[in-house]
């Protein structure tokens, strides 16, 4: 019913370094529908950002290599397009904001110049057209138009964060990718980052896949969320059904973890154990060393992701029982 | 549990000590890894060893005229030919080698004392007394090191022990500087003021605390600073402003060779080639050093 | 922005009056009387007495230094030479030419192949093309000006008779020590420009500028180099520091008469004056070059430029 504006399939990258074989994303699926907000939630090290440049196909390569996998955009695979045809596809329908606004802009342009560049190459419109369609940009954001021609280092952390919002819209791209976008910000600033890209998500009807590790922002803004565990999507679910009735013991562990104002709770819970290292995930599931309810099959077999109730999908055998007991 | 708390409450200038031990060994064994390092370290070892037996190792004498044998091309007399005095230019660049070694690691000796004591009170003090050393060296700078050599050569006159002083003064800058950045940017550590607090004097702060944790740029400058020196100083032999005739300095010698390239050029090729195999050695050694000291910089 | 070029033209004033003053000083030191260098060693010691009064000689240190600072300031003059008895103003003048654009010829060289050849470098880092450059680039550093200049003579004048080994009117002349005075800063040049657009190509705002679909070359070329061009520009401020200096050598070799070699011959004949001339002369191009490339790095880094103006 639903039309799906991008859809990850399998999608498997790794980092091949003297150190070692990171797998930093392993068979990952994923979809966002259009005009929807996903959010992408996991640990630092999850994969998460090399999930967003798989998708922008911008893996520094070497030392990093999509192994496997389909990214179907529009319905077309982005790994199968040449780079003309992503060069056109980058900045024009997928746009993407980075984490750290301080070093994301060159400091050598004008923040005028930097958003005029995303317009040049990809509309086909004159010049003074491109000016003014980038002020408007400006604006849009909350800066005045006065400032076209300053350099960044005289901006503020998030004023640069707009600029670099405002660029990533400047040719109302389908999907927007924001890695952490408020991560790197005060909190106060965050709130009102979060607000602009909420309204301008109403205003363009963009799809926008957000990658945070904080589950307050996620509540904020997305319509559904992903869970991201050692390079997978181990649930995935709209945000109601997510925060009413989280079922993987990891994304328990996660909402526990958050300080809670209405409860009174003595000590908050935290999920044991690290992060598996990259370079030599455990077998089967890659949770269990860490899960309290570890079962013999979670150290073997890698569990399928199942849908529990409609639209609500979980990597975890826990749930196995009453839907697929044997294939 | 005991044990552990003991440790903890040992003094910690011990453990930095011993954490100093400890990443000497581990920086030696980032250096083994690049073996472009090693090839430089084992041509220095070389050269220095070829320093110090020169009189077993070279077959002739440096500065015995031979004139029934002069211009002899390469042979198993001479397997380096001679010069136009019928010298073995095999024992010449033998004995050189001391030459160079001398006033490579000389000169660098008092570029770094005097850098230090000026880079480390101009950062430690800063104010007036850095005001006025760093206009002293900006003036040091506003001449390019081989010419300020060739200026304080052309007061004191040829020999070894003024071409030392001369390149060892003329590069003086570059130590001053590198050290009196680190200083600025160690002096307000908190292992600092926690010396000052304990009564340490400036001498003492700047000599056991400071010093030692700007090691890293000072090793990797002073090894390269060795190469700058032997070309430098064989480069003001060679314009005849350095050492004279006699003596077996490499670029002395090429210098006498170059008259006679046309019909000799075995004269000027071996001193040549020994200055760039010795630059060369030092250059890697100072590159491997620069990454073995600081891992981040390399990619 | 002019306000800033004034003030570093002022600041350079005292610098050139404190090397004038080492110089002085050191070359006060030098072994040798001028009066008998002239006159010859047996001359009547009352001529020599009458000449070092009227060259001077006899006044306090300072006092000659005194004069020597007004007439270099006011007269633009730096008296005369001891050997010749004309101005050495007129003599470094005539003597300028060829080691100007001996240096700028060197500078050029390296300029046009350093830069571009580290940016390939770095594009294709770990590729046949950059470990081939590399290793050239590591010889190059290590080949000293004066031995570089006399293989390149062995090899182009006498093997191969294609070039001159001396002189300097023809452009076929400038050819050899061109390429041994630069062969150097190339080598310094590309190495400089390869690490530095490393650095660059791995941060975030380059990320960005692919991420808004900038083509690949556009990347490198504007947003990577234009970031890369303050420690190139640096590099090329202190290389042609080296080329002054390396163009004593070259100008020794190639007998070119240039400022390097009359320094050298003035150092040998004892003619202070003439050796006092030919070192500021130095000085005050390596200034006018630092000021220049100060001045570059305010047009190519705003964030340098708005804390001066």
């Amino acid at each position: 019913m639903n039309d799906n504006l991008l859809e990850i399939k399998n999608l498997s990258i790794e980092y091949v370094t003297e150190d070692g074989r990171f797998k930093a994303v392993n068979d990952l699926n994923l979809k966002i529908r259009v005009g929807e907000t996903l959010g992408f939630v996991g640990e630092t090290g999850a994969g998460k950002t090399t999930t967003a440049l798989g998708i922008m196909r911008l893996v520094p390569n070497p030392p990093g290599r999509i192994v496997q996998g389909e990214i179907i955009f529009e319905g077309e695979n982005l790994l199968e397009k040449n780079i003309k045809e992503m060069t056109s596809t980058r900045g024009n329908k997928i746009s993407m904001i980075f984490q750290d606004p301080m070093t994301s802009l060159n400091p050598i342009m004008t923040v005028g110049k930097q958003i005029e560049e995303v317009i040049k190459l990809h509309q086909d419109i004159p010049k003074n057209e491109i000016t003014i369609r980038a002020e408007k940009m400006l604006e849009t954001v909350g800066i005045r138009k006065e400032r076209f021609n300053d350099f960044p280092h005289q901006f503020s952390g998030g004023m640069k964060q707009r600029v670099v919002i405002a660029m990533a819209l400047a040719c109302n791209p389908k999907l927007i990718i924001a890695d952490e976008p408020t991560t790197a910000l005060d909190v106060t600033i965050q709130a009102q980052v979060l607000e602009l890209m909420k309204e301008l998500k109403e205003k363009f009807n963009t799809s926008i896949l957000l990658i945070t590790h904080d589950l307050g922002v996620v509540a904020e803004i997305c319509d559904y969320v992903a869970i991201m565990y050692a390079g997978s999507a181990i649930e995935y679910a709209n945000i109601e059904r997510l925060f009413n009735n989280p079922l993987h013991p990891y994304t328990v562990g996660l909402f526990n973890s958050i300080p809670s104002l209405d409860e009174d709770v003595d000590k908050l819970t935290v999920i044991s154990g690290t992060p598996p290292d990259p370079s030599h995930l455990p077998m089967g599931c890659r949770f269990h060393p860490r899960c309290p309810h570890v079962m013999e099959k979670c150290k073997e077999n890698f569990p399928q992701a199942i849908e529990v109730e409609e639209g609500h999908f979980v990597s975890c055998f826990l749930y196995n029982k009453e839907t697929v007991k044997e294939e | 549990m005991e044990k552990q708390k003991a440790i903890k409450t040992s003094s910690s200038s011990v453990e930095r000590k011993r954490l100093g031990f400890r990443k000497l060994k581990e920086i030696f064994h980032r250096l083994k890894k690049s073996t472009l390092a090693m090839i430089g370290l084992a041509i220095i070892v070389l050269l220095v060893l070829t320093a110090i037996f020169a009189d077993y190792i070279a077959p002739y004498d440096y500065s015995t005229n031979d004139l029934k044998n002069q211009y002899a091309m390469p042979s198993k007399e001479h397997i380096l030919g001679t010069d136009e005095f019928g010298r073995d230019i095999f024992s010449r660049i033998v004995y050189g080698s001391r030459i160079s070694l001398q006033v490579g690691f000389i000169s660098v000796g008092i570029a770094l004392t005097l850098g230090v004591i000026i880079g480390a009170s101009s950062g430690f003090y800063g104010g007036k007394v850095d005001m006025i050393l760093m206009r002293f060296i900006d003036i040091l700078q506003s001449l390019p090191d081989i010419l300020m050599a060739i200026a304080i050569m052309a007061a004191l006159g040829p020999g070894l022990s003024n071409l030392m002083i001369a390149v060892g003064l003329a590069s003086i800058p570059g130590y001053a500087k590198i050290i009196r950045s680190s200083v600025l940017s160690i002096k307000d550590n908190e292992f600092v003021e926690a010396a000052r607090a304990n009564g340490s004097s400036d001498f003492r702060i700047i000599v056991k605390h400071i010093i030692p944790n700007c090691l890293a740029p000072i090793i990797v400058q002073a090894t390269l600073g060795v190469a700058y020196a032997i070309i430098n100083a064989a480069g003001l032999s060679f314009i005849g402003l350095g050492l004279e005739p006699p003596t077996p300095e490499w670029g002395a010698m090429l210098s006498s060779g170059r008259g006679y390239i046309r019909d000799y050029p075995h004269m000027t090729m071996f001193p040549g080639l020994a200055i760039v195999i010795v630059i060369f050695a030092l250059n890697v050694l100072g590159d491997g050093l620069r990454d073995a000291l600081d891992p981040k910089l390399k990619q | 922005m002019s306000k800033y070029i004034l003030k570093r033209i002022l600041l350079l004033i005292p610098v050139i009056i404190g090397v004038s003053f080492i110089v002085f000083a050191l070359l006060e030191l030098s072994p040798g009387d001028p009066v008998r260098n002239i006159l010859g060693t047996n001359a009547d010691p009352k001529e020599v007495e009458a000449l070092r009064e009227e060259m001077g000689l006899n006044d306090p240190f300072l006092v000659r230094y005194g004069r020597f600072l007004k007439n270099m300031i006011i007269n633009r003059d730096l008296g005369d030479s001891y050997l010749t008895r004309t101005p050495v103003v007129d003599e470094i003048f005539m003597r300028a030419k060829p080691t100007v654009i001996l240096a700028a010829l060197s500078i050029s060289v390296a300029i046009i192949l350093g830069i571009p050849i580290g940016i390939i470098s770095a594009v294709k880092q770990y590729s046949i093309f950059d470990n081939v450059t590399m290793v050239i680039a590591l010889l190059g550093i290590c080949m000293p000006v004066f031995w570089l200049g006399l293989l390149l003579i062995l090899l182009f004048s006498v093997k191969l008779g294609l070039l001159p080994s001396s002189g300097f009117n023809s452009f076929s002349q400038m050819i050899l020590p061109s390429l041994a005075l630069g062969a150097q800063s190339v080598s310094v040049i590309t190495r400089m420009t390869r690490s530095s657009m490393l650095e660059v190509i791995r941060s975030d705002h380059i990320r960005t500028a692919r991420a808004k679909g900038q083509k690949e070359n556009v990347v490198i070329l504007s947003h990577a180099l234009g970031n890369a061009l303050i420690p190139i520009l640096t590099t090329i401020g202190t290389q042609f520091g080296q080329l002054l200096g390396g163009a004593v050598m070259t100008e020794v070799i190639f007998s070119i008469p240039g400022v390097g070699r009359l320094m050298v011959d003035s150092i040998k004949m004892r003619d202070v004056p003439m050796v006092l001339g030919c070192i500021l002369f130095v000085a005050v191009s390596f200034a006018i070059v630092n000021l220049v490339v100060d001045i570059l790095y305010s047009f190519v880094d705003p964030r340098i430029k708005s804390k001066f103006s």
